[in-house]
């Protein structure tokens, strides 16, 4: 009885202390890793040093950015990553290397895409089985399907007109020299999926079905439509982010292995609710790009990749952490 | 009435939060063998003055007297153990656990360096034989089996058996029915009896007139009035509130207010209703009384399209209106404000506007521009619940922080903005304090005399009967009575409880 008074106590807390600080603090901590990545390596203040890294971030970033959508309305995507696995290998399969299929694979991969946002969706909404569980299921089968495609042995590379999203760059831009496709598919997607999350009833509705599903059912939000929604919009910006690092990295069976869990660090780094309700697209980005300097200072240290897992989870379970002694120190639940 | 020094004394008790300066100065006692009633609105202070006791909060000023030594609780074991034990409206049992580990969770008797579980029960058995045989518990259920009421027994007798000389109740009856209030009461009784001291906190005016020797009203952080007798209820409310009660309800429709039929509802039925017709025209309010689960909120539900009817003819201005979810009545022109505000009406992360706006945006094209819906814009909503006087820092706030009565108007501005022909509240006025009650009244008659046809399902027989023009009573899923304005208290429980428990 006594550790439930106290701890009551606590969450009944004082109605009235200040609101959350305005300025997100993913920004600042990107901002401090920034300065570190720099002094560990002062190439990085010249345009090739971060441009590639915003290069290296866009797919994580790309996907965050959609997974957002999905947290925020109360669920999780674990597709996402397989859903990148698909797009690489099965568009190499397509492609076949000629380079003339291009426009059509990408079509064809969206509408996969699409297909698989609908299908996690449906199965969420009207078989009400847990997000969780249903993505997970589909994390497996499209493992799976991508496994089979190419018969466990994907082909070696794609043509260069689909590796140029991730790989090429605009030269000759002043001040900056050049851009990399990647970042501007990064900044074309980042500004639609943020103006549909904060400035339409679409992003108010997904605040408020996983705020509270019920209240949202009540209030006349049209909650099934909206959970589609979320999942396809997670599925599209996995497909993007595949399209991007078919475009760096080889064509193989695990290119998307991990990328849904990174995606989900990322937007718990950027204050994200992780049962819904809260979230971010612009701080989503930064969280993917704080992971992503994370990464890349723990490179520099030279630290090998278990170490980066081991620091991934201690970064996850640290983030949720402090996101709610954040909210209890705010009194509420 | 009792001269001898009282087993707690609170002297000049001031604290403040950030902000709010929540108790001023506040003296409060209570002897063995009486009951001390605390009353007051919502945020007078009665829970901050009464943590205090408790040593979960720590006094800015003044001091704790317990059994005339001064004492400074820094945590609340300190108090248990001085003999104070509080009883929240919320329990704090483990449901997993059986009756006798809750009472002694943390100091479980043992015998050879193990829990003696017969002991425990032992102990736990007298404890709760205190209640009688009229409601025995046994110790070995595990909590989560027990009822609500039983529950709080449970907890009393946990206070009980820690041989507490002060039990502060905090709204002991907010979860209680009727028949479970009297096993209470009788405990309390009991209880004083046994020379324990008694603070009961409560704004329910007939248990205070029947239980308490001492009244204390808290107003605004402030003891505003000390009652050595117990009052007439007029003269507690009177503080509490502070003001008159005159114009508490509003003035009911005169006929010509009265138009058409708005809603039309003939021989409907659903697994939770049979046969139901009736119809609401706009202007008027209806009020729906009957007992738990006669089939009031199920009825609300069913127009509402949340668990729609399947069968009967039901019209919403003349056209068919047999909705199959809540969407296609909101489109329709159907209001809900649900009983439950937190399960079923806020998005607590979200500002009061967002929730102004919520079902505005929801049937508005999702691609749209979320500050300019067709129905309402930000800016207009801001002035709506300006309007309805909706009292907040900020508009961009979070609703949670507000006060009961004003998410209670926010969610009205809600239903505001898409002007509906019905609107049903359930239970508008269920955890409000009493001047927040009188402005969600006078606003359901401002809404009817603009031409809403208002339903209102309520469990508060005065309320009900204050603000209805027309009262229809539910008992077992049917409609079984009609009262038009005027109609008692007694006329209403008859029809809601039918012949037999009348005569009981």
């Amino acid at each position: 009885m006594i550790q439930e008074t106290v701890g009551s106590a606590k969450t009944r807390g004082v109605a009235s202390i200040g609101r959350l600080p305005k300025i997100n603090p993913v920004f600042f901590v990107l901002a401090a890793l920034l300065v570190a990545i720099t002094f560990s390596n002062p190439n990085f203040i010249e345009p090739t040093g971060y441009m590639n890294f915003l290069k290296r971030a866009a797919p994580l970033a790309i996907l965050a950015a959609g997974q957002i959508y999905v947290i925020v309305s109360g669920g999780f995507d674990l597709s996402a990553g397989s859903l990148i696995t698909l797009t690489v290998v099965g568009s190499s399969m397509l492609l076949d290397n000629s380079a003339d299929a291009t426009w059509w694979v990408i079509a064809v991969m969206y509408a996969v895409g699409l297909a698989v946002g609908v299908v996690n969706g449906l199965v969420v909404s009207y078989l009400r089985v847990p997000s969780l569980i249903a993505t997970l299921g589909m994390m497996i089968t499209l493992n799976g399907a991508a496994f089979m495609w190419s018969s466990g042995s994907p082909r070696g590379y794609l043509p260069e007109t689909f590796r140029f999203f991730g790989r090429a760059s605009i030269q000759g831009i002043p001040l900056i020299q050049f851009l990399p496709v990647a970042l501007l598919v990064l900044l074309v997607v980042g500004f639609i999926l943020f103006w549909l999350m904060h400035r339409t009833n679409l992003g108010r509705m997904l605040h408020a079905l996983g705020d509270n599903p019920r209240a949202a059912q009540m209030s006349g939000v049209p909650i099934e439509r909206v959970r589609i929604i979320a999942f396809v919009a997670s599925s599209l910006s996995a497909v993007t982010a595949g399209i991007l690092l078919g475009g760096f990295a080889g064509v193989s069976t695990d290119v998307g292995v991990g990328y849904e869990l990174q995606a989900i660090t990322a937007c718990v780094i950027g204050g994200a609710q992780l049962l819904g309700g809260r979230g971010s697209v612009p701080a989503s980005i930064a969280g993917a790009l704080t992971l992503t300097a994370i990464f890349t200072l723990l490179n520099f240290i030279g630290l090998p990749k278990p170490t980066r897992d081991v620091v991934q989870g201690l970064i996850l379970i640290a983030a949720v952490v402090l996101a709610t002694y954040r909210r209890n120190r705010a009194g509420g639940t | 009435m009792n001269t001898k020094h009282p087993a707690i004394e609170m002297r000049g008790i001031t604290k403040s939060f950030p902000g709010v300066k929540a108790l001023k100065n506040v003296s409060f006692s209570a002897h063995c063998g009486e009951v001390h009633a605390l009353a007051g609105e919502n945020g007078a202070g009665k829970s901050t003055l009464m943590k205090i006791l408790s040593g979960i909060y720590r006094p800015d000023g003044g001091s704790v007297v317990v059994n005339g030594e001064e004492r400074h609780f820094t945590h609340p074991l300190a108090a248990i153990r001085a003999g104070i034990a509080v009883i929240y409206q919320e329990f704090s049992l483990l449901p997993e656990r059986t009756v006798a580990q809750n009472i002694f969770l943390g100091r479980e008797p043992t015998r050879r360096g193990l829990i003696d579980h017969k002991a425990m029960n032992d102990e736990a058995r007298r404890a709760l034989a205190l209640f009688g045989s009229a409601h025995r518990i046994e110790p070995s259920t595990v909590v989560a089996d027990l009822d609500v009421a039983s529950q709080q027994l449970v907890e009393i007798a946990k206070a009980v058996s820690l041989e507490a000389k002060v039990i502060v109740m905090d709204e002991p009856t907010a979860a209680l029915n009727e028949a479970e209030c009297e096993v209470l009461f009788g405990l309390v009784d009991t209880l004083k009896k046994s020379g324990v001291a008694i603070v009961y906190i409560t704004h329910r005016m007939p248990e205070i007139t029947r239980l308490a020797n001492r009244v204390t009203v808290l107003k605004d952080g402030e003891v505003a009035v000390r009652f050595d007798h117990v009052p007439e209820p007029e003269a507690i409310v009177r503080a509490m509130v502070g003001r008159d009660l005159g114009d508490f309800y509003a003035e009911p429709a005169a006929p010509q207010e009265i138009g058409d039929v708005v809603l039309s509802v003939h021989n409907a039925g659903n697994e939770r209703l049979k046969n139901v017709s009736f119809e609401l025209r706009a202007g008027e309010i209806v009020g729906f009384s009957g007992l738990q689960g006669a089939g009031r909120v199920a009825l609300a539900q069913a127009i509402f399209g949340l668990s729609p009817f399947t069968e009967g003819e039901i019209t919403l201005s003349g056209k068919p209106a047999r909705f199959t979810s809540p969407r296609e009545a909101i489109r329709a022109g159907v209001g809900l404000l649900p009983g439950d505000r937190k399960a079923e009406a806020l998005v607590l992360m979200q500002s009061v506007v967002d929730n102004g706006m919520l079902t505005s945006r929801a049937l508005s094209g999702l691609s749209g521009n979320a500050n300019a819906t067709p129905f309402v814009s930000a800016e207009a909503m801001e002035k709506l619940l300006r309007e309805l006087d909706v009292r907040a820092g900020s508009f961009a706030q979070d609703i949670k922080a507000l006060s009961g009565g004003n998410q209670q108007k926010a969610i009205v501005a809600r239903w505001l903005a898409l002007a509906p022909r019905l609107l049903i509240f359930i239970e508008p006025t269920r955890g409000i304090d009493v001047n927040a009650k009188a402005g969600i009244y006078h606003l359901m008659r401002d809404l009817a005399r603009k031409g809403t046809a208002i339903m209102m399902v309520s469990s508060d027989l005065p309320e009900v009967l204050g603000v209805s023009d027309r009262v229809l009573v539910m008992r077992n899923g049917e409609l079984v009575a009609a009262f038009s304005r005027g109609a008692s208290e007694a006329d209403v429980m008859l029809a809601a409880t039918g012949e037999e428990a009348v005569a009981a």
